[in-house]
């Protein structure tokens, strides 16, 4: 029972991993960036929820998700005008050098605004309810929320670059963005609007994520590299790959923590990526790749 | 048609190639200077100014091993604390558990470094770009993690090493400390010996030049995949080695500090604001970065805030940094890492003329 | 007015000069033929006119503007579209979504994708087909397709018979009546100029980075054109 206890909370955990993932992968697969500030702007998302919430909740942090949304897409896209569409083409260097600048000014400022002390976000009764589906198992109904909701948000994703102008103009600009500006693409609009939808996602994960346990600004690093893994895992620019990525790495963790106690838990993670990066270095589901 | 390009003139000019000139050869003098009095500074100032340039040393010998695997093989890793943390670790385990002198262990560090760099290369090398350094950094996390949850290593309340605190308190600071402060200067002199032969042989050069393109490098017959490697290794044995001298200047281990991904910040900044792919830029880096330290480290998060600002705002404004802006202003290099050509002036007899060949200060 | 002028313009790659004091002149319903050797510059000026680069010296005005600082995408909205060298099409797309992305800006005119089908009909059993699986010829066709879906007012072909068989290139080359009896000026660049000769109302030879000769073709002998080809 314990086992199969793992296993689900591990599949539930995975996607909310999986949230988190996606917006790293939108971001590279447009524009090649790899963006090491990515888990520092999960983090950000639930403290800018708790700032409209307030400390004594005014109303449900539940009710703050798009309004943060609005704003993290916002966010996003003047980043991308504003610091990153600079770096774009200047090569990986210059990108993984920026980001992680970013990745430190987030962190630090946010432990200069909100000290580093664990915070959390009351959405009341739901936290705790639960379907029992027997004496020793029980699914919580906000980890099954988060596991729905990024579900969905990849199969709307899906659906968004395969039938919509902006979708495929994403994809366009992905294979080949000299071209795509020859065509009229104007690429720097393309990949700010890129970097807006990759935060519009994060911040339902980010929120859920403050709203089932607490948060503090140093959690960034682990989700960045849990996305990164679960990216890799599910294979590269496949988005349902990333939701099975998210799914391995979270069942991997829960099982770890089960077996060799809770210590173990984000170690049994990485050994687990670790183990699938050298048996399919190209993960499970990776699209063939055109060159 | 009276078009005549630059290169035609080349050709019907008589020109030498060079790599130093003569204000390099008294710079190296005064450098060799510089050396001796550093290498003696000890005996002078048994205090502070030694502990500082222990410090200094390690921050720069690091600096120079990260711009090395950036600068020569367009390997960028944000996990170099994983060596900086093993090499501490192994200090321990050599010196504590085995029982071997501190001093001697430094070497077994480095060994020890090398031995995690095989595989993991072997791992990471299986990304690209930017993925290639998430990767590092996983592998960083593993090992801290490892580490902290063996109970034997202190777990994560970090552990005194036993050998170096007895040595420390029977020779005494004046005693103990200018033997860390020898291995410190030697780890920066052999990083920067290092990196200056491979940035300058022909491999290095043909790297440089090609930094950002795998396919052309690879048509230019260099196996890129060995050059990464062999950096890669490098730079693991170099940082294990500091992380090991560290140790031995704090005498305790805790791997929260020795697997901090603040060192990768720390050498991010140093490099980028000194000037990547130089020499001289972690030098002058570290200078800035130490100066820096001592008067606002204090403030915390402003600091680190300051180092994320800066380090982006250099990338993308003036990506060549301090020293990159100081060649271009003046054409100088304290180490010449360039092939220069000198043309005759019209009607003279070049003196020292070696078509294609080099004169080179050793 | 002329619909697109290049004044005196010099273009550099960082130090190098590609182009030096360029002028041109293309007037509306022209097929305007640039020649010349590899590397002598022609593909240059047709990105610097579609935008990819900008002029160091000199200017360039299209139907009288100064486009010269636009961007590529407001370009395409005044009616400048690229068939770029290589192709160029968008590999993971379809044939069907490679179109509509040419017709990115919305701007209004005679050409749809159902116009497009009709002028190469092999394309439109491969509608629904990814374009990376396409032949050389095939992907030619669509990157005109394309280009032609922006409405242009111009249109900026790059090398369209490299590397393509003899048939198909005279199968594009027969597309060009209907493409100027829609309105739209051709500009074309191509090494190979036996084809592209026999339909251009104006060619200008490019020899290292300038203008050799320019005239109508008809009024110039074989020779001229091989001594500005060739620089002898």
């Amino acid at each position: 029972m314990d086992w199969l206890n793992a296993i689900i909370q591990g599949i539930l955990l995975g996607g909310l991993y999986s949230l988190f993932a996606v917006g790293l992968s939108l971001v590279f697969g447009t524009m090649r960036l790899t963006n090491l500030a990515h888990g520092d702007l999960t983090v950000l998302p639930a403290y800018i929820a708790l700032i409209i919430v307030g400390s004594t909740p005014r109303f449900n942090p539940l009710y703050a998700i798009p309004m943060v949304m609005v704003i993290m897409f916002v966010f996003g896209y003047l980043l991308q005008r504003g610091v990153l569409n600079f770096v774009v083409n200047s090569g990986d260097i210059a990108g993984v050098i920026v980001t992680f600048g970013m990745s430190i000014v987030i962190m630090n400022g946010l432990q200069e605004a909100f000290t580093a002390n664990s915070q959390g976000l009351d959405a009341g009764q739901i936290e705790n309810m639960s379907i029992t589906l027997s004496d020793q198992l029980a699914i919580g109904w906000l980890p099954l929320i988060i596991f729905i909701l990024a579900v969905v948000v990849i199969a709307a994703l899906q659906l968004y670059m395969s039938r919509t102008k902006m979708g495929r103009a994403f994809r366009a600009v992905s294979d080949d963005q000299e071209a795509a500006r020859l065509m009229g693409i104007n690429t720097k609009h393309i990949w700010a609007v890129a970097m807006g939808v990759a935060l519009l996602i994060v911040t339902i994960g980010g929120v859920m994520m403050g709203i089932r346990t607490t948060f503090n600004p140093l959690l960034g690093a682990d989700r960045l590299i849990f996305a990164f893994e679960a990216v890799i895992i599910g294979g590269m620019g496949s988005s349902w790959g990333t939701l099975l990525g998210g799914v391995v790495l979270g069942v991997a963790q829960l099982l770890g923590a089960l077996v060799f106690g809770p210590a173990w838990q984000i170690l049994a993670g990485h050994v687990v990526f670790v183990i699938i990066l050298a048996l399919r270095p190209r993960g499970f589901l990776a699209k063939t790749v055109t060159a | 048609m009276k078009t005549t390009t630059s290169t035609a003139a080349a050709e019907t000019r008589p020109y030498s190639v060079w790599v130093a000139n003569r204000t390099n050869l008294i710079i190296l003098g005064i450098g060799v200077l510089v050396l001796i009095i550093f290498i003696v500074f000890p005996f002078f100032d048994l205090t502070s100014w030694t502990r500082r340039l222990v410090e200094f040393f390690c921050y720069l010998a690091l600096a120079q091993l990260w711009n090395l695997m950036l600068g020569y093989a367009g390997l960028i890793s944000v996990g170099q604390q994983g060596y900086i943390g093993i090499g501490a670790y192994t200090l321990w385990l050599f010196s504590d558990i085995i029982g071997i002198n501190p001093l001697i262990s430094v070497i077994f560090a480095a060994i020890g470094g090398v031995i995690i760099a095989l595989p993991a290369a072997a791992l990471v090398f299986r990304l690209k770009g930017g993925y290639l350094a998430i990767g590092t950094w996983v592998i960083a996390e593993i090992l801290r993690l490892i580490v902290a949850n063996i109970k034997r290593t202190g777990g994560g309340s970090g552990i005194t090493i036993q050998a170096t605190s007895r040595m420390a308190q029977d020779m005494g600071a004046e005693g103990w400390m200018p033997l860390v402060y020898w291995w410190a200067l030697a780890s920066a002199v052999i990083a920067i010996a290092v990196t200056y032969l491979l940035l300058r042989s022909r491999t290095g050069l043909a790297l440089k030049a090609m930094r950002d393109n795998d396919l052309a490098a690879e048509s230019t017959g260099v196996n890129l995949w060995r050059t990464k490697l062999y950096t890669y290794l490098i730079a693991g044995a170099g940082c294990a080695m500091v992380g090991a001298i560290e140790a031995m200047y704090s005498l305790r281990v805790h791997p929260g500090s020795a697997f901090s991904v603040n060192w990768t910040a720390y050498l991010i900044f140093i490099t980028v604001i000194g000037g990547i792919g130089t020499i001289e830029g972690p030098v002058i880096g570290t200078i800035i970065f130490y100066v820096l330290r001592e008067t606002t480290s204090q403030y915390g998060t402003w600091y680190f805030i300051a180092l994320g600002l800066l380090a982006i705002v250099v990338t993308i404004w003036s990506p060549a940094g301090i020293y990159g802006w100081v060649i271009k202003k003046t054409g100088f290099m304290l180490f010449p890492l360039q092939r220069k050509l000198r043309f005759a002036r019209e009607g003279e007899t070049p003196a020292p003329l070696a078509s294609g060949g080099e004169k080179a200060v050793a | 007015m002329s619909l697109l002028q290049i004044e005196n313009a010099s273009v550099f790659y960082e130090d190098f000069q590609a182009l030096y004091d360029i002028n041109i002149t293309v007037e509306e319903g022209e097929i305007f033929a640039c020649i010349g050797a590899n590397g002598a510059g022609k593909s240059t000026m047709l990105k610097t006119v579609a935008g990819v680069l900008v002029p160091k010296v000199g200017r360039i005005l299209f139907d009288g503007r100064p486009i010269d600082h636009m961007p590529p995408y407001k370009r395409v909205e005044l009616g400048i579209s690229s068939v770029p060298e290589g192709r160029r099409v968008f590999p993971s797309l379809t044939v069907h979504e490679n179109l509509l992305i040419g017709a990115y800006r919305n701007r209004k005119g005679p050409w749809t994708t159902d116009a497009v089908y009709d002028l190469f009909p092999l394309l439109r059993p491969l509608k629904k087909r990814q374009a990376s699986g396409l032949s050389g010829g095939e992907q030619q066709a669509l990157a005109i397709g394309r280009a032609l879906m922006a409405n242009p007012r111009l249109i900026l072909m790059d090398e369209v018979s490299l590397g393509l068989a003899p048939v198909v290139i005279k199968r594009i080359y027969e597309a060009f009546p209907t493409l100027l009896e829609n309105g739209c000026t051709i500009l074309v660049v191509e090494q190979d100029v036996q084809h592209v000769l026999t339909v251009a109302t104006h060619v200008a030879c490019f020899l290292e980075g300038r203008i050799a000769l320019q005239g109508v073709p008809s009024e110039l002998t074989n020779e001229q054109i091989t001594a500005a080809y060739f620089g002898v």
